[in-house]
């Protein structure tokens, strides 16, 4: 810091000193090409190695019906398949920016409608739709495939994004929930809900386009400063908005948050002791349409088995355990749901989306001024 | 004395210039050739945001900077002119404080305050002062142990006031040391990064964490190139600054050599010493125990379960956050390993050609400081831009890391070494020569010698901040790799409980690990002045 601030100078030295990188770097090159050598080897050598899964934080990475549905994947196969959590999406994806075409992992999986473009534009993905889609021995929702125009990701799951509540909560003061997006900026609700930041989670975001849907491109900024006023809290994630945060879940101090139309029957599910009336409910008004999508990384050194596990996401073996698991719907319209999704799911009449091209365009401005605006 | 042949200062010199041009110049270049261009330009400087950010910045630096004088001067005073019991402790201490990564700073000040003060500015600026009170009391106080007390009791022996000898004679003498340590402690606020990445809220970010916002959060690559150009250009006028007022306001001051340190004689003063040495040991302490404590507790009472399941960082069943504490402490020593050697290896080579060489070596000697004036946080970001493609895609590499870590300890490494080296008697060269000996073997016989014992003293340093190095790994660890401060921050990030407390847990074994090795390090020689910015 206090040192002299002067770069080595003198023509000839700073020749000299070029030469020496080019040839540093040439060595390092070739020290380094070890590896990628592997990549013009066939998948059979690639298979000696695991394949690894990139997701987000909520998907589980042992234990579960989920892990062992991956691990028949990897008797059948040979493939082992290890999971890396790597935060929320948002933060997984930008981690999958900066690092394309060298990434951290083969198979993506849980990139949203929200984010797509993104990851497109940053050429996180090399192209591939899964091939059971593909030929049509799994069908899928014409919908979701026009997400995906030219096959450059797989759609493998969707839900709604919605504000939660615990009923229990609510009933214990007498206090009727809220309904609808102007409900949540009554001072009878003040610092009652928890939402994530759009610029590092995908249901934050959802949720942010769901009030954008709302308010329109010019009404949201005013809602907003009315829910900061209202003493809306922001966390970086789902997990610990719902696990640490969540009055239900978490045994936090907060009874409403942003989570999924599926987190009831799943809170029936796993309840402990067993229960038959879900404890939180579903403000259908705030509901967002969410896509998940999986994809084959680009720079992958194991490109086939990589495309082997994405067409194993979208089978039936794998598709059945997404409800329980993740609290989203089976993109594969052969899979049927448990029956405590029919009974407590809640798939709203209508769920608010907005045009992929128009949330493209105006995603980071729309994170920008949200940052400034709620975090200030 | 006797030049050493051109062949082998070239031998010499090639290894530390190659590495600094690959791993610091290259990226650096890149940073501003590739990231920013006009539009970036327009778009960083026309958002409101951005001189939200650069204000903030500022003023949280100049208030740190303010109370870190102001609160600092009375136990520097006190350090440098009394000998009291305990007093080798709070000098310890204070400089234990110093030397702690700024990750676990933050850490210790989160362990520290109430909830409600957590995530504010008071915390920000807390945490600087005390991490920075060592700065004022070394910087200040070494000045202050070695003035002259015979001009202060003059004028009291004329009947001046304790006040007025305190205003019109003492402050003019160590204002120079005054300027010098604000100017330290502002460099070191401005450029904060690790403390405000676990202390700050959204609305409390300083430049570099806007920088590592818009580069890994946004994928805004050349908004945050230009914020860290932005802020390089503000380093650049704070120094260029205070060299010229250090130089202008230079004074020839009589100094003593033995210090004039006494115990205190007045109940007054002995009053004033313990008052301050409290303060002090209270101010310095206390962060630390709360971390230790606070990696004891959970909600429901005292538990050590953060400390014997530190690798299970689950939520629920199956559901973990991405992170294992006990993953974190092999990859951290890993890559101390590696960045030590690294560090080790081109320090030595570079010193032994700095000393060597003329005023070439003084060229590399500046080059190699080059990655200290620059935030660490600009180096990871240079580095992550620059090797992203072949053929130089070393992304995945597993020596990136050490590598960048190597870059920030290599100049501690270098002034420790070339500082030894200097003071070896040129005569016994000469001697040698005259004995027969070639300048070669004259210079492996009077000079090489010398290196082992600093050298010694540059790998625990180099191993210290590559423990603690935070900046530039969070740019360029891979999921999977992450080192024990990455660790800290993200799960001092999470609310949980049991998360937390390992985070604090952690965050005590980082301390406990860089006491120790400083403690080594001042063992083996005398002070070392300076710390890695991380």
């Amino acid at each position: 810091m206090r040192l002299r601030a002067t770069p080595p100078r003198g023509n000839s030295s700073l020749r000299r000193i070029g030469a020496v990188a080019t040839t540093v770097a040439l060595v390092a090159a070739a020290c380094g090409s070890d590896d990628n050598s592997a990549a013009t080897s066939t998948d059979v050598a690639a298979t000696a190695r695991p394949i690894t899964l990139v997701t987000y934080d909520s998907f589980p990475e042992a234990d579960t019906s989920l892990n062992d549905a991956l691990a028949e994947f990897s008797a059948d196969t040979g493939i082992e398949v290890e999971v890396l959590v790597a935060g929320d999406t948002g933060t997984m994806l930008s981690k999958a920016s900066l690092t394309a075409g060298n990434p951290e992992g083969d198979v993506m999986w849980g990139v949203d409608n929200t984010l797509l473009s993104r990851a497109i534009a940053d050429e996180v993905f090399e192209p591939y739709l899964a091939s059971p889609i593909a030929d049509g021995s799994v069908e899928i929702a014409p919908e979701f495939l026009d997400l995906v125009p030219n096959g450059e990701a797989t759609p493998v799951d969707y839900g709604d994004v919605c504000v939660n509540y615990d009923i229990g909560w609510f009933a214990e003061r007498e206090l009727e929930p809220p309904t609808s997006f102007a409900d949540l900026v009554d001072p009878a609700y003040a610092g009652q809900l928890v939402v994530q930041n759009p610029a590092t989670s995908s249901p934050g975001l959802a949720f942010l386009l769901a009030t954008i849907h709302e308010y329109g491109p010019e009404g949201w900024q005013d809602y907003w400063s009315q829910l900061g006023a209202n003493g809306v809290e922001v966390v970086d994630g789902w997990t610990e908005a719902y696990y640490e945060r969540f009055t239900w879940a978490g045994g936090g101090p907060t009874p409403m948050v942003v989570s999924y139309g599926s987190s009831p029957p799943a809170e029936v599910i796993f309840a402990d002791p067993p229960r038959d009336d879900a404890p939180t409910g579903v403000i259908e008004d705030t509901c967002f349409r969410q896509v998940e999508f999986a994809g084959v990384l680009r720079g992958t050194d194991a490109p086939d088995a990589a495309r082997q596990l994405i067409d194993f996401l979208v089978s039936d073996r794998f598709q059945q355990e997404l409800a329980l698991n993740l609290f989203v719907y089976p993109t594969n319209q052969a899979v049927e749901l448990p029956q405590e999704f029919f009974d407590f799911a809640v798939v709203p009449e209508i769920s608010r989306s907005i045009d992929p091209a128009v949330i493209d365009a105006e995603r980071s401005t729309w994170i920008d001024e949200w940052t400034e605006l709620v975090l200030g | 004395m006797n030049r050493l042949p051109r062949w082998l200062l070239i031998a010499l010199a090639v290894g530390p210039t190659a590495g600094l041009a690959a791993f610091y110049v290259w990226p650096f270049v890149t940073l501003v050739v590739e990231a920013v261009d006009a539009t970036v330009l327009a778009d960083t400087f026309g958002r409101a945001a951005t001189w939200e950010v650069v204000w903030f910045t500022l003023w949280q630096a100049v208030a740190s900077t303010v109370v870190t004088i102001a609160v600092g001067l009375a136990p520097a005073y006190v350090l440098a002119r009394h000998d009291f019991r305990g007093r080798t402790v709070i000098v310890g201490l204070l400089t234990a404080m110093f030397v702690l990564p700024t990750v676990v700073m933050g850490a210790a000040f989160l362990a520290l305050l109430p909830d409600s003060l957590d995530r504010t500015v008071w915390a920000v600026i807390g945490a600087h002062v005390v991490f920075n009170l060592a700065v004022v009391v070394r910087v200040v106080g070494s000045l202050w142990e070695h003035l002259p007390t015979d001009m202060e009791a003059a004028a009291a022996t004329l009947g001046a006031s304790r006040w007025k000898v305190a205003t019109q004679i003492s402050w003019p003498l160590v204002r120079p040391a005054v300027t010098a340590a604000a100017t330290i402690v502002f460099l070191f606020t401005f450029t904060s990064y690790g403390v405000i990445r676990i202390l700050g809220a959204p609305g409390t970010r300083t430049i570099e964490v806007e920088v590592w916002r818009r580069a890994t959060q946004l994928g805004d690559i050349g908004g945050a190139a230009v914020l860290a150009l932005l802020q390089l250009a503000v380093l650049i006028v704070i120094v260029s600054w205070s060299t010229i007022a250090q130089r202008r306001h230079a004074q020839a001051i009589g100094l003593v050599p033995t210090s004039a340190r006494r115990r205190p004689r007045t109940v007054g003063e002995r009053r004033f010493v313990t008052l301050v040495a409290g303060a002090v040991l209270l101010i310095a302490a206390a962060p630390l125990v709360a971390l230790v404590v606070r990696s004891f507790s959970t909600p429901t009472g005292w538990s050590t379960a953060a400390w014997n399941d530190l690798g299970r960082t689950e939520i629920r069943p199956g559901i973990r956050i991405g992170i294992d504490p006990v993953e974190a402490i092999v990859n951290s020593l890993t890559n101390a390993a590696w960045a030590t050697a690294f560090a080790v290896v081109i320090g030595a080579l570079a010193s032994l050609a700095i000393v060597g060489a003329g005023r070439a070596g003084r060229a590399l000697d500046g080059g190699l400081m080059l990655p200290l004036a620059t935030s660490a946080v600009t180096i990871g970001f240079g580095m992550l831009i620059t090797f992203d493609t072949a053929p130089v895609d070393w992304r995945a590499s597993w020596w990136l890391v050490p590598v960048g870590h190597a870059l920030i300890a290599v100049p501690f490494v270098v002034r420790t070494c070339v500082g030894v080296l200097r003071s070896v008697d040129p005569a016994m060269g000469d001697a040698a020569a005259t004995l027969g000996a070639s300048p070669v073997r004259a210079w492996r016989a009077t000079l090489v010698p010398y290196l082992w014992r600093p050298l010694a003293v540059g790998s625990v340093l180099a191993a210290a901040i590559s423990l603690g190095e935070f900046g530039a790994t969070s740019f360029i660890s891979r999921s999977g790799g992450e080192t024990m401060p990455i660790a800290i921050e993200q799960l001092l990030g999470r609310t949980g409980s049991i998360l937390q407390a390992q985070g604090f847990a952690l965050a005590t074994l980082l301390a406990a690990t860089t006491v120790i090795l400083v403690v080594i390090v001042e063992r083996l020689q005398s002070p070392v002045t300076g710390r890695a910015q991380r």
